[in-house]
């Protein structure tokens, strides 16, 4: 089984993880964000493959890519990084690009160096169910991977019943900003969804992503679905303040 | 079933499809579901078409271009998609798609573009239909566009500044995906080109289609066969390629000429000639080719035509250019400014800095005097007038 898997079979609620821009603020900071990281006990990580024209992140992920790009960060460099740090760090870790990035170095070369750097899922959010299912679901589990899907208020109950279905890691239930509240603070409207979703009784572990920024976020989002992730606040974080007080800044949020 | 058109899965060939994140996923399906519905009927059908005609001034002319023709060689028609309402053949496919978008129940338009044309084309159709209307524009392209900015402002439009990336149309379009993104309920995505996710590249070559409908039944009636030898049509992403070649896509024996902006040169670095570039990849949601690094990080494009200036190019292209029924070309930027001057010296026309590419090319075929060819002269210069002058003072210093 997955230690993501494996995770979720321990723990079932205040699921923490954190999305982290490679590269990004200096190129080699990798290693040092995510010993930090498991240090401070988030549960797994996403690793976020820089990318030039990443149409589903906001402004402080985009932002951070083309800062990530500019030290010269590349999907080699990513795996060199996490393989130099495998045997120190036990933490699950999720892959997190542009289906493009993939097609290009070569699918199944990519499959693979995810495998060997200890990558056990990917979100790559537009990759298509349909292709997922005919193409890409046999060579990723060939390399023990798997794909994680988005859900949004929008998608209807039939969709997301399929996705569930397809899902062998987490659902990442997206709360797009037309529902999301004042800054800082989750609205009436996305619990309704939240809730909502809840009501489906799906099989797969949901994991909430979008606004996530402090403590009170958090905590409200965790009454409602088995987890959290921390994506642009930490990526702001770290590009204000550098890699050194990382454990205290995620502490405050999940503790 | 055409090997050249869409299939029923939303690809050409390999290419095409839907790449999109779930955040878009209704709204592209909703779109997906009732595009062909609405297209096909009979009032959409008479709506569209007499807009086209009483609104936009269609049919536009096909010009035997006698002074141009002598000097290539051969008999060279002009296809006048400069002489549209709003200047270039943008506006066809606008008023078809705000004709859905009506009918779809949208309230909130948005939109990409590069030269602007399809931006004053989005926001005139915006206005006639009393819409509210965003585009969406490179700081780039609106600093060497600023005709183009003045009109939308006129028409009511609200012009966003794309600042990412290279500040051109690739990060227009990604500023409009975002802004779709945020507002997925309210808004319809009026996208320009032959691109994004099906059914993006069918719905807006059907729009266009009207262009080569036409050159049909007016060559026949002008020489008595409707097929010329080759037509010949510029392509960024490549919307009016695909109007003027739609309706010959079948007829092999009618050479289909794209003309891609070289910029610089191909191999200077500083071109946007993405057929000879480029590799696969996914672009705003299609799979086509696209210009890359070895990470599938795309690549910035040049081309001093705003238009052009884009590192993908329509899946129905793709096809076109992997097949081999497509001839990609390309012109630099100074051959197209030199073919903007000499038609606006031999026909008196000033054709925009997009179209001149296409005309850019005539002196590098291997014309014979009775082939039949025809140029699809797809917008008007005025947008280009600064950079027009400025080329012609540097040329007399």
């Amino acid at each position: 089984m997955s230690k993501l898997n494996t995770l979720f079979q321990e723990k079932t609620n205040r699921l923490c993880s954190v999305y982290f821009t490679s590269g990004y603020p200096e190129l080699n900071d990798t290693a040092t964000i995510v010993k930090s990281l498991e240090k401070a006990g988030v549960d797994f990580l996403e690793v976020g493959f820089p990318y030039s024209d990443p149409m589903a992140d906001g402004p402080t992920i985009q932002e951070s890519s083309a800062v990530a790009l500019k030290n010269g960060i590349n999907l080699d460099l990513i795996f060199n990084q996490l393989e130099s740090i495998k045997e120190e760090v036990n933490i699950p870790l999720v892959g997190m690009g542009y289906l493009n990035q993939m097609l290009r170095y070569g699918d199944e070369k990519f499959c693979q160096k995810c495998q060997s750097v200890g990558i056990e899922t990917l979100i790559l959010p537009d990759m298509p169910m349909i292709e997922y299912k005919t193409i890409y679901k046999d060579m990723f589990a060939k390399y023990g991977l798997t794909n994680v899907f988005l859900i949004t208020p929008q998608t209807t109950e039939e969709r997301i019943l399929k996705i569930d279905e397809m899902t062998n890691a987490f659902i990442y239930v997206v709360a797009s900003s037309s529902i999301t509240g004042a800054k800082g603070t989750i609205s009436e409207e996305q619990i309704a969804y939240f809730d909502r979703i809840k009501s489906y009784k799906l099989k797969s572990t949901l994991i909430a992503g979008f606004g996530i920024s402090s403590k009170d976020t958090f905590d409200t989002v965790c009454e409602h679905v088995n987890g959290a992730i921390i994506g642009s606040a930490f990526v702001k974080y770290v590009g204000e303040n550098g890699v050194a007080n990382i454990e205290k800044f995620v502490k405050d949020i999940i503790d | 079933m055409s090997k050249f058109q869409v299939d029923e899965n939303g690809y050409y060939g390999q290419f095409g499809g839907a790449y999109i994140p779930e955040l878009l996923y209704p709204n592209v399906k909703e779109l997906e579901d009732n595009y062909l519905k609405i297209i096909e009927s009979d009032a959409f059908q008479k709506e569209y078409l007499y807009l086209l005609k009483q609104y936009v001034g269609r049919p536009t002319p096909l010009y035997l271009a006698p002074n141009l023709s002598e000097k290539y060689g051969a008999h060279i028609y002009l296809k006048r998609e400069d002489l549209n309402h709003t200047g270039a053949h943008k506006v066809n496919n606008t008023i078809g798609q705000i004709l859905i978008a009506k009918k779809l129940g949208k309230k909130r338009i948005i939109a990409e573009t590069g030269a602007g044309q399809h931006g004053v084309a989005t926001a005139t159709v915006c206005a006639l239909m009393n819409l509210e209307c965003i585009v969406f524009m490179g700081e780039v392209d609106i600093k060497r566009q600023s005709p183009n900015v003045a009109r939308m402002k006129m028409l009511g439009a609200t012009v966003v500044a794309a600042t990412s990336g290279s500040k051109t149309l690739k990060d227009a379009t990604n500023e409009a995906i975002r802004d779709w993104i945020q507002h997925p309920e309210e808004t319809y995505y009026l996208i320009g080109s032959v691109v994004g996710p099906h059914p993006y590249p069918d719905m807006v070559a059907r729009l266009q289609a009207i262009i080569s409908e036409e050159i049909k039944w007016q060559l026949k009636e002008q020489t008595g066969k409707e097929n010329p030898d080759a037509i010949i049509a510029c392509v960024g992403g490549g919307s009016n390629a695909a109007g003027a070649f739609y309706h010959y896509l079948d007829d092999e024996e009618v050479k289909l000429i794209a003309v891609e902006a070289a910029g610089l040169g191909v191999d200077t670095g500083e071109s946007a000639a993405t057929s000879q570039l480029g590799q696969v990849g996914v672009i705003h949601g299609s799979k086509t080719i696209l210009m890359q690094d070895e990470y599938g990080q795309i690549t910035e494009p040049y081309s001093i035509s705003a238009g052009l200036d884009y590192p993908g190019v329509g899946p129905i292209h793709a096809n076109l250019f992997e097949s081999g029924r497509g001839t990609f070309l390309n012109a630099t930027d100074d051959e197209a400014l030199q073919a903007a001057f000499e038609l606006t010296e031999l026909e008196g026309i000033i054709p925009a800095l997009e179209s001149s590419h296409a005309l850019a090319i005539l002196g590098k075929l291997d014309l014979k005097k009775d082939d039949v060819i025809v140029v699809n002269l797809s917008g008007r210069g005025d947008k280009d007038m600064e950079t027009y002058i400025n080329y012609l003072e540097a040329r007399n210093k």
